[in-house]
């Protein structure tokens, strides 16, 4: 029974409520003879991240740049090839640690497809209990819960309970989504694209309850987004990927205010004008991102990066801290060579 | 007589579109009336089952026939469209008016090359020897700035990028000079960084060849940086119309106006997004009111009498709202 109820506070507000360190996830590719992998699609590599309690951390990049994979790294529906995830003070899935169960009752997850997320054959209130009732809750407590959900996220129970997905409208069916993963009380919430199917007018509406949905449970949110205007309304930090690594991150102001890879300039100067007068005139960069088998050497931006030089066809930039964010480029690490290295 | 050269490209006058089956019957259209000038880009923003792409589809009649009700008026350069059949609608498809969709990789038939496909279709219209439609199919993809076009005309689609497609896409669409280009959300599957350049060569390639493009989106911003000007549609008719300037710096229809402000940008973070609330309407019966009107703060009994008209607010800008535009311009 203890396992359905909010899990407590256990490190303190300092302690970081999820810590990933060095995740990597390389998808093989069979093809060659007899089956034998003879490439790879290095999705995430090597990449570390703390999440703090309480805050939201917005995620973007283009497609490819493996921000689902992070996703699922951290829910670990998919096994990282290396690396290690804490939660709150705890290892994930080592001794003395907390199991993989525990670790998905904590972190909980809503999709992008809203109707490829929900069982077509059970009612919402039946979808809704499933969960909570798999981890030890009475049916009949299970489903007084699912109601009492469906109130929170702006859906009157007494007309939706007994429904069934098809009868609900896109915008409706992601409340539903939203609902089920904070059936069992989670302290993280992986929004992956949770917006980006739905109209403009109802991705507010949705906006908004995540906001009150925040504030009323206390949670922790990893935003991922294709698109730069939600994650700057939505978050506290934001992280900027590419090609499996981490570009910049840092907190929203600076990334926003003052980015500092050239990448993140390129995709924030990317979206188009709101003002007739002032059309873009030119697109910051050529070309599609590169395919992730086989990317680029050194920095794997430089392919597309105005200010390429030999160092970066080289050697790889690390993230280093330049005060108000980490960022990976050539041109803020001291003396890498790069000419216009500080 | 009219001066041809002022003439318009395309005249759409009260067009309905209706689906029939045996289980339901979808009002999808209801009403729309527009025209194009040649060189003119119109830029179509509505949220989805708002009739958009159904107005769009049906300027080329790609709705299936028999469960199809059109009615109302369709003329291109003075030719009636939706009377046209067969070999009629073969010809003005792809040869006057021709279109590109959002998803490239389905558009485009995965067992031929790209350049197979687009020399078929300039023989189909042009009736080009082979070797005359290879090199005008080069010429495209130059046109489009796809480097190395000759190697590119002999890649299959799985072969290209995504922002490759859609370049390929468009050297189909203008292989045979057509004067009006639809564009169906062409960039939404796009990335940022590529949308950003496939809308400027769509706005390039508009100039150049004079083309008239209309160009469907639900992203406000895209149908800024691409319109001339920009038609709003809600419940299968348009609400409001008019230069991209007057509709952005003052939007008149209630719906338009709460578009605007539920679409998020930098700088409202922290601050309450004005979401509309409700959701659109069924159209499984034809609207006898203002299809807005539950959904809109400022209805009124008379919203709810009479489906309202389009009026001029001021010169070139159409809206379709009762008695409260002096009001609410204030």
């Amino acid at each position: 029974m203890d396992s359905v109820l909010p899990v407590t506070d256990r490190g303190g507000p300092v302690q970081p409520l999820l810590l990933a360190k060095g995740l990597r996830k390389h998808f093989p590719i069979p093809g060659g003879l007899l089956g034998r992998t003879t490439k790879v699609v290095r999705a995430v590599d090597d990449l570390s991240l703390s999440v703090a309690k309480g805050e939201t951390l917005g995620v973007v990049g283009e497609s490819g740049c493996g921000k689902s994979t992070v996703a699922r790294l951290l829910m670990r529906l998919i096994r990282p090839d290396k690396g290690t995830m804490v939660l709150d003070g705890d290892p994930v899935d080592e001794p003395h640690g907390i199991t993989l169960n525990e670790l998905r009752r904590q972190v909980q997850m809503v999709f992008q497809d809203s109707y490829a997320s929900l069982n077509p054959r059970l009612t919402i209130v039946e979808t809704l209990a499933f969960a909570p009732r798999a981890h030890g809750l009475a049916g009949a407590e299970a489903k007084a819960r699912s109601r009492d959900l469906l109130a929170k996220v702006g859906l009157d129970p007494n007309n939706f309970a007994d429904r069934y997905p098809h009868e609900l409208s896109g915008g409706q069916r992601q409340r539903v989504n939203i609902a089920r993963a904070l059936a069992l009380r989670p302290r993280l919430v992986i929004l992956d694209e949770a917006v980006s199917a739905l109209d403009k007018s109802v991705e507010a509406q949705v906006l908004n309850m995540l906001v009150d949905l925040k504030e009323e449970f206390g949670l922790t949110y990893i935003f991922i987004s294709h698109d730069l205007n939600v994650v700057q309304y939505l978050s506290d930090r934001v992280m900027v990927m590419y090609l499996g690594k981490i570009v910049e991150i840092g907190a929203v102001e600076a990334i926003y205010g003052d980015p500092q890879h050239p990448y993140t300039r390129a995709l924030l100067s990317a979206r188009p004008s709101m003002d007739p007068r002032r059309r873009t005139r030119e697109a910051p960069i050529q070309g599609d991102p590169p395919n992730p088998i086989d990317p680029p050497s050194g920095c794997r931006f430089r392919t597309r990066c105005p200010f390429a030089e030999d160092v970066c066809g080289k050697a790889e930039p690390l993230l280093t801290d330049t005060g108000a964010q980490e960022v990976a480029c050539h041109m803020r690490i001291r003396g890498s060579g790069h000419t216009r290295a500080p | 007589m009219t001066d041809p050269k002022n003439a318009p490209l395309l005249e759409v006058e009260d067009l309905h579109v209706t689906f029939v089956t045996p289980d339901r019957t979808v009002h999808a259209v209801n009403g729309v009336s527009f025209a194009l000038k040649r060189g003119e880009t119109l830029g179509i923003l509505g949220e989805s089952g708002s009739g958009k792409s159904v107005t769009l589809r049906s300027i080329l009649k790609l709705h299936p026939e028999h469960r199809t009700r059109w009615s109302g008026s369709i003329r291109l350069e003075g030719d009636e469209v939706l009377p046209m059949k067969g070999s009629a609608l073969a010809n003005l498809r792809g040869n006057r008016v021709s279109m590109i969709f959002q998803e490239p990789a389905t558009a485009f038939d995965p067992v031929f090359t790209i350049g197979q496909q687009i020399t078929e279709t300039i023989r189909r219209h042009t009736g080009k020897s082979d070797a005359d439609a290879w090199k005008r199919a080069k010429e495209l993809l130059e046109l489009v700035r796809i480097p190395s076009p000759a190697q590119r005309l002999k890649a299959y689609p799985h072969e290209m990028s995504g922002g490759m497609r859609q370049r390929a896409m468009i050297a189909l669409a203008l292989s045979c000079n057509p004067s009006l280009l639809l564009a169906d959300e062409p960039t939404t599957a796009l990335d940022a960084t590529v949308q950003i350049q496939v809308l400027l060569l769509i706005r390039e390639l508009q100039r150049e060849l004079d083309l008239g493009v209309i160009f469907v989106t639900h992203d406000i911003g895209v149908a800024v940086e691409v319109s001339d000007r920009i038609g709003v549609m809600y419940a299968g008719k348009l609400v409001e119309l008019g230069g991209v300037e007057q509709m952005v710096d003052a939007p008149r229809h209630p719906y338009t106006r709460g578009l605007l402000a539920s679409t998020v940008h930098g700088g409202m973070r922290g601050q309450r997004l004005e979401a509309i609330p409700g959701a659109p309407p069924d159209l499984s019966a034809a609207p006898t009111a203002c299809s807005f009107a539950p959904r809109c703060k400022y209805a009124e009994a008379r919203c709810l009498a009479a489906p309202p008209p389009l009026t001029a607010a001021t010169e070139g800008h159409l809206v379709r709202c009762v008695g409260r535009i002096d009001t609410l311009a204030a």
